[in-house]
C-alpha cells in the first residue's frame, strides 16, 4: 500500500473548477470490474498528473492535468458519472 | 442539505492571516479571514497554494478544523521537519500576511447532525482536524449524536485540541485516547497503536451501523479501516480522508 | 501574477542555471510520483520483451538482462511537474544493445510496463545512445518507488516518457499515443522546447 495513495476527496477542489458542482459525491462504473463507486473513495495517485483508480481493481478511472490555465481531464476507466443537481 | 447544491466555478481568493497559535509543539493552529467566504461543511477542506518571487508554486489541502463561523475559518498545521510547506505556515507566516486559498472543497468526507448518527470518529496525529470541525458543530448545534472520538498521538502533549476534546466531552461524546510513543506518569490508557482489539473495545458494535469517519496518515487509515471491516462494520459507512506522504 | 507570498521560497537546489530548461527547479530530492500503486513482480517471473514489428519477438530474463553489457551514466532528469534533477547516475542497458541485430521497418515504439503504463516515441529518440533500461541509481539497485527492478530512461524528454517498472518495447509502424499523451500531456516532450501539454 502506497503512502502517497490518497482519497479522491484530496482532488476535490480541481474537480470543483470543472464542473461547477461537487463531484466527489459523484458515482462512476468501473469499465473493468463493473463497482460503481464515488469519486470521492477512488484511491488517487500523484504521477505527472493525478490518477483516480477503481478502490476494487485499480483500474485509472479518470486523470487530470493541470498547468495554471487549462484542466485536462481524461475518463480512461469511466463510461457513464451520475451526478446529483 | 446532503447531497448537493450547484455550488459554483471554484477559484482563488486571497485570505488573511488573522492568529497563529501553538497547539501542541509540532502543531499550529492557524485562523484565516476569507472575505466572501459562504461557509462550509464539516469535514471539508481548503487548497492552499504559495508562491515564491521567481513563480515557483507549492500547494498544500488543509482539512478545515472549525465549525461554519461567519468568514473565519481555522486549520491546523502539523511541522514536518522535511516539509516544504508545513516550516513556512508555522515559522515563517505572520497575522497580517495574505495567503491564496481555494474552497471549501470536498462533499464526500462530511458529516451535519441532520445524517444522525451514531458516530465514531477515528483519528491519527493531525488528522484530527476535519473530525474537530464535525465536534465542533455538534456541540454547537447542540446535538445529541452518540459521537467516539478515538485518537491516537505520540504523546500527552502531542494531542491536538486536548483541553478542547476535554471539554465537550459528556453530552454523548466519548474520548478515548491512544498514546503510542510516551505516556505521563499513571497513565492507564491505552499505549499501542490502534489495532482490530482496540476498535471492538472502543467502537460501537457494527449492528448499530455507525458512521464512521476515519482521518490521518494514510497507513494509519488503512490499518484503522481493514479493521474495522474485519470486525463487521460495513464498507460504505466507513469514509476516509487520508493525508499523503506529499502533505508536507 | 498570484499573490506572492512573504518569504516563501520553498525547497530549491542551486545548480548552473543553462542547465535548467525554462519553467523547471532544481530540486535536493528525487520525488516519487506514480501514476499507480507500486507492481511488486519477483525477478523470478520479470523478462524484458521486444514485441511488434519485428522479425523474430526478443525476449529476457533477468539473468539473460543482467548479462547484457550496461554502462554507467549520468544525466540530469525533468520531470514535467517542473522538478529538474542534474547529475543524477544510473547503470542500464542501452536500447541500442537490445535492438542489436533486430530487423525492423518501425518507426515508433511504446514502452510499456507493470501496471498497464504506456508512453510512445519515435523509435529514433530510443536508439543512437539516447535510452537504456536502467536497473540501478545511484550506485545502487533501483528501488521500487523509483521504478525497481528496471525502468527506462530517456533523459531528453520530460521523466513521463521514461517508464518506471518497464517489461518491454513494442515497436510499430504508426505512432500510438500512451497514457498521459492521451490524457493532456503533449505528444513528444521535449523539455527545452518546454512541450508539457496537449499543443504546446
Amino acid at each position: 500500500m502506497d503512502e502517497l495513495m490518497v482519497d479522491g476527496n484530496a482532488v476535490a477542489g480541481l474537480l470543483q473548477q470543472v464542473f461547477a458542482i461537487e463531484m466527489t459525491t459523484a458515482l462512476g462504473r468501473c469499465n473493468e470490474c463493473g463497482a460503481i463507486e464515488a469519486m470521492g473513495a477512488t484511491r488517487v495517485f500523484r504521477g505527472a498528473g493525478i490518477v483516480m483508480r477503481c478502490p476494487r481493481c485499480d483500474n485509472a478511472l479518470v486523470t487530470m492535468v493541470t498547468d495554471d490555465e487549462r484542466l485536462w481531464v481524461g475518463f480512461p476507466g469511466v463510461g457513464t458519472l451520475e451526478v446529483r443537481l | 442539505m446532503a447531497g448537493t447544491a450547484v455550488l459554483g466555478r471554484l477559484k482563488w481568493e486571497v485570505a488573511d492571516v488573522v492568529e497563529i497559535v501553538p497547539e501542541t509543539p509540532r502543531v499550529k493552529r492557524i485562523v484565516f479571514e476569507v472575505p466572501g467566504w459562504a461557509g462550509h461543511r464539516a469535514g471539508q477542506h481548503v487548497d492552499i497554494r504559495l508562491t515564491a518571487e521567481d513563480g515557483y508554486r507549492a500547494e498544500r489541502s488543509y482539512s478545515i478544523a472549525s465549525a461554519p463561523d461567519g468568514t473565519r475559518i481555522e486549520i491546523a498545521v502539523e511541522r514536518l521537519d522535511d516539509g516544504e510547506v508545513s516550516p513556512y505556515l508555522t515559522d515563517e507566516l505572520r497575522p497580517g500576511d495574505q495567503i491564496e486559498l481555494r474552497g471549501p472543497v470536498g462533499g464526500y468526507f462530511v458529516w451535519e447532525p441532520t445524517e444522525g448518527g451514531p458516530l465514531l470518529l477515528v483519528a491519527g496525529g493531525s488528522g484530527i482536524a476535519p473530525l474537530m470541525a464535525m465536534i465542533r458543530l455538534r456541540a454547537a448545534a447542540r446535538s445529541d449524536v452518540e459521537t467516539r472520538l478515538l485518537c491516537s498521538s505520540r504523546s500527552w502533549a502531542e494531542i491536538v485540541y486536548r483541553r478542547e476534546l476535554d471539554q465537550l466531552s459528556g453530552d454523548g461524546l466519548t474520548v478515548a485516547h491512544t498514546l503510542t510513543r510516551t505516556q505521563p506518569r499513571g497513565w492507564t490508557g491505552y499505549t499501542r497503536r490502534v489495532d482490530r482489539e482496540m476498535l471492538a473495545e472502543v467502537a460501537q458494535a457494527p449492528d448499530e451501523s455507525p458512521l464512521v469517519y476515519v482521518c490521518g496518515p494514510t497507513p494509519f487509515v488503512e490499518a484503522v479501516a481493514t479493521a474495522l471491516v474485519d470486525l463487521g462494520h460495513e464498507a460504505r459507512l466507513i469514509k476516509t480522508e487520508r493525508f499523503g506522504a506529499t502533505g508536507a | 501574477m498570484s499573490l506572492i507570498s512573504r518569504g516563501f521560497r520553498g525547497r530549491r537546489a542551486d545548480g548552473d542555471p543553462a542547465r535548467v530548461p525554462p519553467g523547471q527547479y532544481l530540486t535536493p530530492d528525487f520525488p516519487v510520483l506514480s501514476a499507480g500503486p507500486t507492481p511488486h513482480t519477483p525477478l523470478e517471473r520479470w523478462d524484458f520483451s521486444i514485441v511488434g514489428e519485428i522479425d523474430e519477438p526478443r525476449r529476457w530474463t533477468w539473468e539473460e538482462f543482467q548479462a547484457l553489457p550496461s554502462e554507467e551514466v549520468t544525466v540530469d532528469i525533468h520531470c514535467v511537474t517542473k522538478w529538474s534533477k542534474l547529475d543524477t547516475v544510473w547503470r542500464g542497458v542501452s536500447v541500442d544493445t537490445l535492438l542489436n541485430e533486430v530487423e525492423t521497418s518501425a518507426e515508433y515504439v511504446v514502452e510499456f510496463a507493470d501496471g498497464g503504463y504506456t508512453t510512445n516515441l519515435p523509435l529514433e529518440d530510443v536508439t543512437g545512445g539516447k535510452a537504456c533500461v536502467a536497473f540501478e541509481y545511484d550506485g545502487g539497485p533501483l528501488e521500487p518507488e523509483h521504478g525497481g527492478p528496471a525502468r527506462m530512461l530517456v533523459p531528453h524528454l520530460y521523466f513521463w516518457k521514461s517508464a518506471k517498472w518497464v517489461r518491454g518495447l513494442r515497436l510499430l509502424a504508426t505512432d500510438e499515443p500512451g497514457f498521459w499523451e492521451v490524457n493532456g500531456y503533449h505528444n513528444y516532450g521535449d523539455p527545452w522546447r518546454e512541450q508539457r501539454y496537449w499543443g504546446d
